[in-house]
């Protein structure tokens, strides 16, 4: 025990005296964690002032453009600016200068006007109630519209599709309105009279989990806080894994070979301290985003009746982010190894994790591959806390697998050790 | 108190043997000087004999115990490595404390025994300096006592003099001799042939990872013909090509 004492001391002094690297320890995740958040706010808000400004050409001039442009209007994503000719609007959406651009064809509400009014007639004349009166040609050929999109290229999938949906939906609207309109026209004489209700039957309603009478309402912050201490906490990795080379390279690591002090018991100091740093950088995590976050126009971390399940999840995570430091370090021979592997392994991680795109969103191999990151079951873990409102008993699952990923770590790094040194 | 029997180490990526059915009895109290040119084998078999590299084959034993007593042999022996072995960011104090504890000392008696130790070798001043800021001689004189504060029965010197000035060296020879008087058994590795003539009771010359010859230093040189130092034996037996290696 006195060893250990001894070895936790040792980290505790080495750690404290690099002051760079206390710095960037604990500077860096802060820093990461408000730019994401910042930039991620916007793609959660629904009312805010960042409107994407985009182009629209209207070549109709006609009421279903005007739903259009009022429907745009009212989602509160949008500035519109209006162009006259497609090609300049095309122009500025492919320089970047936009990032998209509609484009209404001529003659568009009163074509669909003549496309759903020659639908309803033939429909009704297969009834025997059309008017007689009415002289429509069937032979009259009334052409397909199309409402062009154009996106500037860097535009991102997620956006396209939001785009597409939204004013996909927008015409079907439109569609459905003019058709029961057309019956309308043609079952009564009385404009006034109302026949068809077009308000939506189907509505949706989200219910969120809730804690006692309160909703809990996911926000950019309730999904960034998690996700990017977890990052922060695996990053530790890379200092680690140095402090280990270090210790090899600079001869320390040999004097402590021929000391009576086992290699578990010199990797169980380190791990003491590198834990300390992982609860202190989750707890600066949590002040930021319940103190500093709403001073920077971003929603507050939402925390109470939370705090022990978070900081069981925390210490968690970190043991199996120190696992793997521990492993790195000791497999590694030099710097150069080692800083560039955990680096970049952490980001893969983070990605296998879920951390920047849905797990469900993966392809379906890398949702299977995805189930053996100890960042997914930590942020599954979080989420369970944070969003779901979950127990302690329901984290419990993800909590051994992190716990077992420390152990297993450690026992490779102690057995590799003693076979490259066996004696 | 060593006693080494048909002791051999080949490394997995090497042509020749580094140690190769070495023969060799170091008696209780010795100061033994393990003397020859660069790859001779020197730093491999303290290495065997500190149990940081597996033998090939042989055996030997240190004060009755094997490498199979792991724990036990590491408690009897210390070794001063060719390197400084510190850590540069914390003080000198620091280091030592850390390193005396990984012997099991604590409290008022690990205490006591750095503080003796750096008075002793002149360090009292900069004990609580960082290690990054000392000359090589400093370090050399902490890493010395880093090895010796558990009173070792049998100290390891790989080259502990080498790159410090003459003062330093002159305070690390006198402490070894006070431990040898004290009982520590001292085997010792360098490439200052003057030093070793007069600080060892024992030598041998080791090359090509067998040992050439063993006595006392003036017994060597007088049975060496036309050789009026050890420097004379060294190179008569070893030879005067270079021994460069890689």
């Amino acid at each position: 025990m006195h060893k250990l004492w001894a070895s936790t001391y040792k980290e505790f002094l080495l750690l404290t005296r690099d002051i760079g690297g206390i710095a960037i320890l604990f500077v860096m995740p802060i820093v990461l964690i408000i730019t994401i958040t910042i930039i991620q706010d916007s793609s959660f808000k629904t009312i805010g002032n960042n409107k994407i400004p985009i182009l629209l050409v209207d070549n109709d001039n006609g009421s279903v453009s005007k739903t259009i442009y009022d429907g745009l209007k009212s989602s509160n994503s949008f500035t519109i600016i209006k162009k006259q000719q497609e090609h300049k609007a095309k122009d500025l959406v492919f320089k970047g200068e936009y990032q998209l651009a509609i484009i209404i064809p001529k003659e568009l509400s009163t074509d669909l006007k003549k496309k759903v009014d020659q639908n309803v007639e033939g429909i009704l004349e297969k009834f025997g109630v059309e008017e007689e009166t009415e002289e429509i040609s069937p032979k009259e050929t009334i052409p397909h519209k199309e409402v062009k999109l154009y996106f500037d290229p860097a535009t991102q999938i997620t956006f396209k599709n939001s785009v597409k949906n939204g004013i996909d939906k927008m015409i079907s609207k439109i569609e459905t309105q003019s058709i029961y309109k057309a019956f309308q026209e043609q079952i009564s004489d009385d404009e006034s009279e109302v026949l068809f209700k077009t308000d939506n039957f189907i509505t949706f309603k989200e219910i969120m989990p809730r804690q006692g009478n309160k909703e809990i309402m996911p926000n950019s912050v309730q999904h960034n806080v998690p996700a990017w201490t977890l990052f922060a906490i695996f990053f530790i990795i890379v200092p680690l894994s140095i402090n280990i080379v270090k210790e090899k390279n600079q001869g320390t690591f040999v004097r402590l070979r021929t000391n009576p002090v086992s290699y578990a018991t010199v990797l169980g100091g380190k791990t003491a301290v590198y834990l300390a740093v992982c609860m202190i950088q989750f707890i600066i995590m949590l002040l930021i985003g319940v103190y500093i976050f709403p001073k920077l126009g971003l929603p507050e971390l939402e925390i109470s009746g939370r705090l022990f399940n978070l900081f069981i999840v925390a210490f968690f995570a970190g043991l199996a982010a120190i696992g793997l430091g521990l492993l790195l370090g000791t497999i590694a021979k030099t710097q150069e190894q080692s800083a560039p592997f955990g680096a970049t392994f952490v980001v893969i991680l983070a990605a296998l994790g879920g951390v920047w795109v849905p797990v469900f969103a993966m392809p379906k191999f890398m949702q299977i591959v995805s189930n053996i990151s100890p960042m997914n079951w930590g942020l599954n873990a979080f989420y369970d806390v944070f969003l779901r409102n979950a127990s302690i008993i329901e984290i419990v699952p993800e909590i051994i697998l992190l716990l077992l990923f420390f152990i297993i770590t450690v026992l490779i790094s102690i057995v590799y050790n003693e076979k490259k040194h066996a004696v | 108190m060593i006693k080494i029997e048909q002791l051999s180490k080949k490394y997995k990526s090497a042509d020749t043997y580094s140690v190769a059915d070495l023969d060799l009895h170091i008696a209780e109290k010795e100061i033994f000087g393990l003397l020859g040119p660069n790859g001779a084998g020197k730093t491999t078999l303290i290495s065997l004999l500190c149990s940081l590299v597996k033998p090939t084959s042989g055996s030997f034993t240190i004060d009755n115990l094997t490498y199979k007593n792991s724990n036990k042999l590491k408690q009897r022996i210390g070794i001063v490595p060719q390197e400084y072995a510190l850590y540069p960011s914390l003080t000198a104090y620091e280091n030592l404390a850390y390193f005396g504890s990984m012997y099991g000392l604590k409290g008022n008696a690990l205490k006591q025994k750095i503080n003796n130790a750096i008075d002793i070798l002149g360090l009292s001043r900069f004990a609580h300096k960082k290690v990054s800021t000392f000359s090589g001689g400093m370090k050399r004189r902490i890493n010395l006592i880093a090895s010796i504060l558990h009173d070792p029965k049998v100290l390891f010197l790989d080259e502990p003099t080498v790159g410090v000035d003459v003062q330093s060296k002159n305070v690390i020879i006198k402490y070894l001799q006070a431990l040898n008087k004290a009982g520590t058994t001292i085997v010792y590795t360098s490439h200052h042939l003057n030093e070793a003539e007069k600080f060892c009771t024992t030598v041998a010359i080791i090359d090509h990872g067998k040992i050439i010859t063993q006595g006392q230093p003036q017994e060597l040189v007088s049975n060496q013909e036309n050789a009026n130092n050890l420097e004379d034996v060294f190179l008569a037996l070893t030879g005067k090509a270079l021994r460069d290696h890689a």
